[in-house]
């Protein structure tokens, strides 16, 4: 099977292509004049990894899984290094249990949507409203980011583009309150899926990210057993501090799942890797554009693929 | 919390103990660990590599003094480096036209927006200026509602036309009413944009022709990884930035960016973004940079943060009270509040430099305090007023309400009865004079 077949959609493979140009490139320089995978290929391969923001411990751990490989192998070839990476790639990356956006799901399912300023929370909740919506769920957005300036109305702006009710106190609302109305509603009207957008915060900040905890203790007040997925949105362009982050809100919020925002860019997000293997939490959705349908559900195979296949 | 770099330094250097010069040998290891530190950073590669090529350059073949280490030397020389790098000139805005104009450009999410108003607010405070904001962001939703709701927090202007489609005309048109009401610096906040967004990338362009701003500005959030360097390269490609901005430096992340943007671009570095509140804008300290590149521990960050959480008025209230030996049980919660309001214990502690190594695998129990509040609320206001009152049956009482025993309530009144006796001690000037002659001294 040809790379370009994995892909169902044409936007997350020219999303994803950026990224797989850069890494084939290199692997190309990788391999170019060699037939055996040696010192100097993995030094290289160090490099190609390292700057995809995989991280030091990652990348020693995935080049070490290969050197035990090629002692047991004995001779690998270039082109079986291809396989092998990908195969140690997914090997680290959780399987996305989320495969359908029309799927059965708990009524109301309560989403939760956590992470620093600026990685794309609000986008990422519009998108995945009108995900929600197209495959004929009813679908309430709970407007609980009542900090940052026009938060409330960015907001607004995307349920009405996705059709989706929202639930909104203006700003400077306490944003529990706003959580337990939005959740309250949704038991009341019987909707299919709530989304709670939370302000921006910065991980090490204790009271911010105790207020989360109070919007999670405040939706329990409704709902016992919600939120059911607590989503944390990572920035693709972040670096290594990704993992403090995904350590501390998962401290404070139990994180049951993650989003990667703008794969469309030159980032690569090879963070993602090295966080779902030592958090154990699954990457669910990408985001590949600032319009609706810019979000895919994440794949690790294809990911794995996009960063290492050959594209003919 | 990063393993403290001079520590690991410490150790590459361990085996070579007794000898007196940094050779080619001896500096190989720590030079790995040095290139380590910047990756864990999120220093770019190349730059990390190129960088510690040069520090081996100034390091090789000094002199080891007996007083430091090599080890201690090798930080030294790396630390100044990396000052000094970030460190140069011009790092003052330009601000010649009239009106100044000054264009922000940057990724999405880098906090252009923020950073737009708390930038006008600091012209406007501690400069004197007549700001005006222009809400070129005509792309995402409510940013020029977010951009109004800032300016008027700060009370300056804003200019948009949301009927206008067109960043390059709106931009224009806000130059003019700079113009016709006498506002002396324009600030042109932009929408945020990806580097290889080649129609969004000639927009800003076109935005650049239009005005000609005396100073462009590129934002970059200080969490950026390793693609920090391809984006700040694009962007000074397509619009020759004057300078950069760094956001979100109130995080925990150790910023490799600034370093990987500075060598690439080579352009200074004028503010930082310290927090969303419109007043936390800073100047940038190459020096307190480079040391959180490496991981040496933030001592100034440490102080700030105490400041930020100790209130100058309650602190000098509470120096009386110490004085008239008048501290309570409800002085002492109020100051185990303050503490926890700084953040996690742990993090607290390893900002100290060289003991971040020492709390690394330690579990710091955050619930510590959990007991000893329990405690104190189990007090009757009067009790915590007047601690002399407790008898045992009060303590009885006291460890049954908060779910503790007996021996713990009376550990914590002892401790509370240390507490007030060192203050006692303290606060009394002619005893602390005795204590301080009894000392023994340095001969």
């Amino acid at each position: 099977m040809g790379l370009f077949d994995v892909f169902s959609k044409k936007k997350l493979d020219t999303g994803l292509l950026r990224t797989r140009e850069g890494f084939l490139s290199r692997l190309g320089k990788i391999i170019t004049g060699k037939t055996v995978v040696d010192n100097e290929v993995l030094d290289n391969l160090e490099e190609t990894l390292i700057t995809a923001d995989v991280g030091t411990e990652t990348t020693l751990k995935i080049i070490s899984n290969i050197q035990k490989r090629i002692e047991k192998e004995k001779k690998i070839g270039t082109e079986r290094l291809n396989e092998i990476l990908k195969e140690e790639i997914s090997s680290l990356l959780i399987d996305n249990p989320f495969t359908d956006f029309g799927g059965e799901i708990k009524k109301p399912y309560v989403i939760l949507v956590v992470g620093v300023n600026g990685v794309g929370k609000t986008t990422t909740i519009g998108k995945l409203a009108r995900n929600f919506k197209n495959a004929g769920k009813s679908v309430v957005l709970g407007a609980a980011d009542t900090f940052r300036a026009a938060a409330v109305e960015q907001l607004g702006i995307w349920a009405k583009r996705a059709n989706a009710q929202i639930i909104s106190q203006g700003a400077n609302a306490d944003p529990a309150a706003v959580a337990f109305d939005t959740v309250s509603s949704a038991v009341a009207k019987n909707m299919d899926v709530v989304i709670i957008d939370t302000a921006g915060r910065l991980h090490n900040k204790a009271n911010l990210m105790s207020e989360l905890s109070k919007i999670k203790r405040v939706i329990q007040k409704v709902i016992p057993d919600a939120p059911h997925e607590v989503l944390l949105v990572l920035d693709a362009s972040t670096g290594q501090n990704a993992i403090e982050q995904c350590k501390q809100f998962t401290e404070v919020t139990q994180v049951t799942a993650l989003a990667l925002t703008k794969l469309d860019g030159t980032a690569k997000g090879g963070v993602v890797i090295g966080i779902s293997d030592r958090f154990k939490i699954p990457v669910k959705f990408i985001g590949v554009g600032e319009g609706m349908d810019d979000l895919q559900i994440f794949n690790k195979q294809e990911f794995a693929n996009s960063l290492f296949s050959q594209s003919n | 919390m990063f393993e403290n770099l001079s520590d690991k330094i410490d150790r590459a250097f361990k085996i070579l103990k007794g000898q007196g010069k940094i050779t080619e040998v001896n500096v190989s290891e720590t030079l790995k660990e040095i290139r380590k530190a910047l990756l864990d950073a999120d220093v770019n590669y190349k730059v990390a590599k190129t960088f510690t090529d040069n520090v081996k350059e100034k390091a090789m073949g000094q002199n080891v003094l007996t007083s430091i280490s090599p080890g201690q030397l090798m930080t030294k020389i790396t630390r100044d480096e990396l000052a000094e790098l970030m460190g140069g000139k011009n790092a003052e805005l330009k601000m010649t036209g009239n009106p100044t104009v000054i264009l922000m450009s940057g990724l999405q999410g880098s906090g252009k927006t923020t950073f737009s108003g708390k930038l006008a607010n600091f012209l406007k405070t501690k400069r004197g200026k007549n700001p005006l904001l222009v809400a070129c962001d005509i792309y995402r939703p409510a940013a020029i509602d977010q951009l109004k709701v800032l300016g008027e927090q700060i009370g300056v202007a804003v200019y948009s036309d949301v009927e206008n489609k067109d960043a390059v005309s709106i931009a224009k048109k806000g130059i003019q009413f700079a113009k016709d009401n006498n506002h002396s610096v324009v600030i042109i906040d932009t929408a945020g944009r990806l580097a290889i967004d080649e129609q969004m990338m000639n927009e800003i362009a076109a935005v650049k022709k239009a005005v000609s701003p005396d100073e462009i500005l590129f934002v970059v959030d200080a969490m950026t990884g390793q693609d920090a360097v391809n984006t700040a390269k694009a962007f000074n490609e397509k619009l020759d930035f004057g300078g950069v901005v760094l956001t979100k430096l109130d995080g925990d992340t150790r910023g490799g960016a600034a370093l990987s943007i500075k060598s690439v671009v080579n352009k200074p570095i004028k503010f930082v973004g310290t927090g969303e509140k419109m007043e936390a804008i800073d100047v940038f300290h190459p020096d307190r940079m480079a040391d959180r590149i490496l991981g040496m521990g933030d001592v100034v960050t440490l102080v700030e943060r105490a400041q930020e959480q100790f209130n100058e008025e309650e602190s000098k209230k509470l120096q009386k009270k110490i004085a008239k030996n008048a501290f309570d049980f409800d002085d002492f919660l109020g100051q185990l509040q303050q503490i926890k309001k700084m953040g996690n214990m742990k993090d607290l502690i390893g900002m100290i430099p060289g003991i971040g190594k020492a709390v690394k695998d330690i579990d710091i129990n955050e619930k510590a305090f959990v007991g000893i509040e329990a405690i104190i609320h189990s007090m009757t206001p009067a009790e915590r007023k007047n601690p002399d009152l407790m008898n045992g049956s009060r303590r009885q009482r006291i460890a049954k309400g908060s779910g503790t025993n007996i021996q713990e309530v009376n550990k914590l009144m002892k401790q509370f009865e240390d507490m007030r006796k060192m203050m006692r001690m303290m606060g009394n000037k002619d005893q602390m004079k005795k204590m301080m002659q009894n000392m023994p001294r340095p001969k």
